[in-house]
């Protein structure tokens, strides 16, 4: 869709079109807070699942039989789709896996077969689990160095460390654009551009920004962009990686199977084509083509106009958090955007989360899988509540209320 | 008391509260009023590690009667604790091994005793019942 068709925001309308918000928990209407764990789907996304399954439910790929290649086809589509939307060069550099854990783990072994003992790997201190153990369990098998780039209270990077960090060993910089606890966004293009100077490549695991802004992958100058469709309003069980034809090329397949191959003897094998290389076996069909659905959906959205929104949700959230006795805002950083965590003194996050439950507000508790960062903040996790556009004031006011409500309970 | 006429007693008090809310709050009380571990057993070797709260369990056999004392860093989890505490102490070993506690589902906290939900209790009744199974052995 073009610049020029796009909708005026309204999140009235919005609302109408995610079937899932309307509804009624433990007797109350929902309230939905736990969109950095998942979003809710619109309905045209919707929609395509059942119309896939209902009609053109056939394998993709090869199929001379109709109904083949129309799934065949809305699949590539989908592909293009998102290329357009996240704006890479060529359709062949979007590799569809089941999620953002799958794509770092594709990259981490895979990209990880051109390194050498004594290579260096650079990540920081507030990645999620998924963007540490892949690189973990890649150092041990390789015999490379994990590095990790420090935080300061606020939670941003320290990036005097990072510069020290570089050098002409390091080889990857694997860092989350969006962090899913403290909400920092981090300077991916300025990171992107200091590994480029010693030769090193940059992941930047877009799982938590996707949603919440426009991504550019040329402008970014990224490496490999990784994310999951379920944060991006579209199925689970499916995600895009994201790299540089050159590189990918350069890159030995990840798992053999049916799709990866061009030619298969007892002898050898030679191998297909990207992005086929990377994509064994029988894809996740439904979940690639309604993924492409939930891009087609945002691409109708003024994302601009949407990350001011969010923005102002959650400083207002964060404000409003603030004038509670006790609470402790963790995560404070300049540029942070849609997430809003934090502890309140003498209460644990577990107890606030069941009460919220109990008053029909969807929040997340617990370290978020991020433990060395609860370690940092010497906590034993967080009540993080995290907006996405369909969000609404009122919905943080009641929120607000029931904080406040659970506290003096617990107290 | 029969174990179970203790599991009838705790539904009959939670049957007086038609609220999520009020439940919880009787929870959160008995949460409060119990001190239910000597703070010198808070050892690691007592932790049972959940994903969110943390639980301490101590087992022993007084008697011919299990003990339990625990304690959990998460308020709501330590009032469930209570209440489990409530029905299993002074009972046998072989009563503790093979008793089917009901009454957290007929009082509508299953989901806190799910294996997924990760708050430790799940691991704690694992634990009391593996303690009350060896003391069987051990006799």
């Amino acid at each position: 869709m073009s610049e020029g068709t796009k909708r005026p925001f309204s999140v009235r309308e919005i609302r109408e079109e995610f079937p899932a918000l309307r509804q009624l928990i433990y007797n109350k209407n929902l309230i939905y807070f736990d969109n950095g764990a998942t979003s809710q789907k619109p309905k045209i996304v919707l929609d395509a699942i059942n119309m896939y399954y209902s009609k053109d439910n056939a394998n993709i790929h090869r199929g001379v039989h109709f109904m083949s290649q129309k799934a065949t086809t809305e699949y590539e589509a989908s592909r293009i789709t998102i290329q357009k939307y996240i704006n890479a060069k060529k359709s062949e550099e979007i590799i569809f896996t089941k999620g953002t854990t799958d794509g770092i783990n594709l990259v981490a072994y895979s990209f990880g077969e051109l390194l050498s003992a004594g290579d260096e790997i650079i990540i920081t201190a507030m990645e999620h689990h998924s963007n540490i153990v892949p690189w973990q369990m890649l150092c041990q098998r390789k015999g490379l160095k994990l590095r990790v780039v420090p935080i300061n209270k606020k939670g941003e990077l320290i990036m005097s460390e990072y510069d020290n960090m570089l050098n002409s060993k390091t080889k990857l910089v694997a860092v989350t654009h969006i962090s899913n606890t403290l909400g920092t966004i981090n300077p991916v293009k300025e990171m992107g551009a200091k590994a480029h100077a010693v030769g090193a490549k940059i992941l930047v695991d877009g799982a938590q920004s996707i949603q919440h802004m426009s991504i550019d992958v040329k402008d970014m100058d990224c490496d490999f962009f990784v994310f999951s469709g379920h944060k991006v309003f579209g199925p689970t069980g499916i995600g895009v990686l994201y790299g540089k034809e050159a590189i990918l090329d350069s890159m030995p397949p990840y798992q053999g199977g049916g799709d990866m191959i061009s030619k298969v003897t007892f002898e050898r094998t030679t191998y297909n084509e990207l992005p086929f290389k990377f994509e064994a076996g029988t894809p996740h069909i439904a979940g690639g083509i309604c993924l492409g659905k939930a891009f087609e959906f945002l691409s109708s959205l003024d994302m601009v106009a949407i990350q001011k929104y969010e923005k102002e949700l959650a400083e207002y959230a964060q404000d409003m958090l603030d004038t509670f006795e006790g609470c402790r805002i963790i995560g404070e950083a300049k540029n942070k955007t849609s997430v809003v965590s934090f502890v309140m003194e003498g209460i644990h996050p577990f107890d606030i989360g069941t009460l919220l439950d109990k008053q029909g507000i969807a929040v997340r508790t617990g370290h978020h899988c991020t433990q060395p960062l609860m370690d940092f903040f010497g906590i034993p996790g967080t009540v993080r509540a995290s907006f996405a556009f369909y969000n609404t004031r009122e919905e943080v006011d009641k929120f607000i209320e029931a904080v406040e409500k659970s506290i003096n309970m617990l107290k | 008391m029969t174990i179970e006429e203790k599991q009838q007693e705790i539904i009959d008090e939670f049957n007086i509260y038609d609220d999520w809310m009020e439940k919880y709050e009787y929870i959160i009380e008995l949460g409060k009023d119990l001190p239910i571990i000597d703070p010198d057993k808070l050892t690691d070797d007592r932790l049972i590690e959940g994903c969110q709260s943390r639980v301490w369990l101590d087992a022993e056999v007084k008697d011919g009667k299990m003990q339990f004392s625990a304690d959990s860093d998460a308020i709501i989890t330590k009032g469930i604790i209570g209440l489990l505490i409530r029905v299993m102490n002074d009972e046998t070993p072989e009563t503790v091994a093979k008793t089917d506690l009901h009454f957290i589902k007929d009082i509508g906290l299953q989901e806190h005793l799910s294996p997924t939900r990760a708050n430790g209790l799940a691991s704690m009744v694992k634990k009391m019942k593996m303690a009350a199974i060896q003391a069987t052995i051990n006799k």
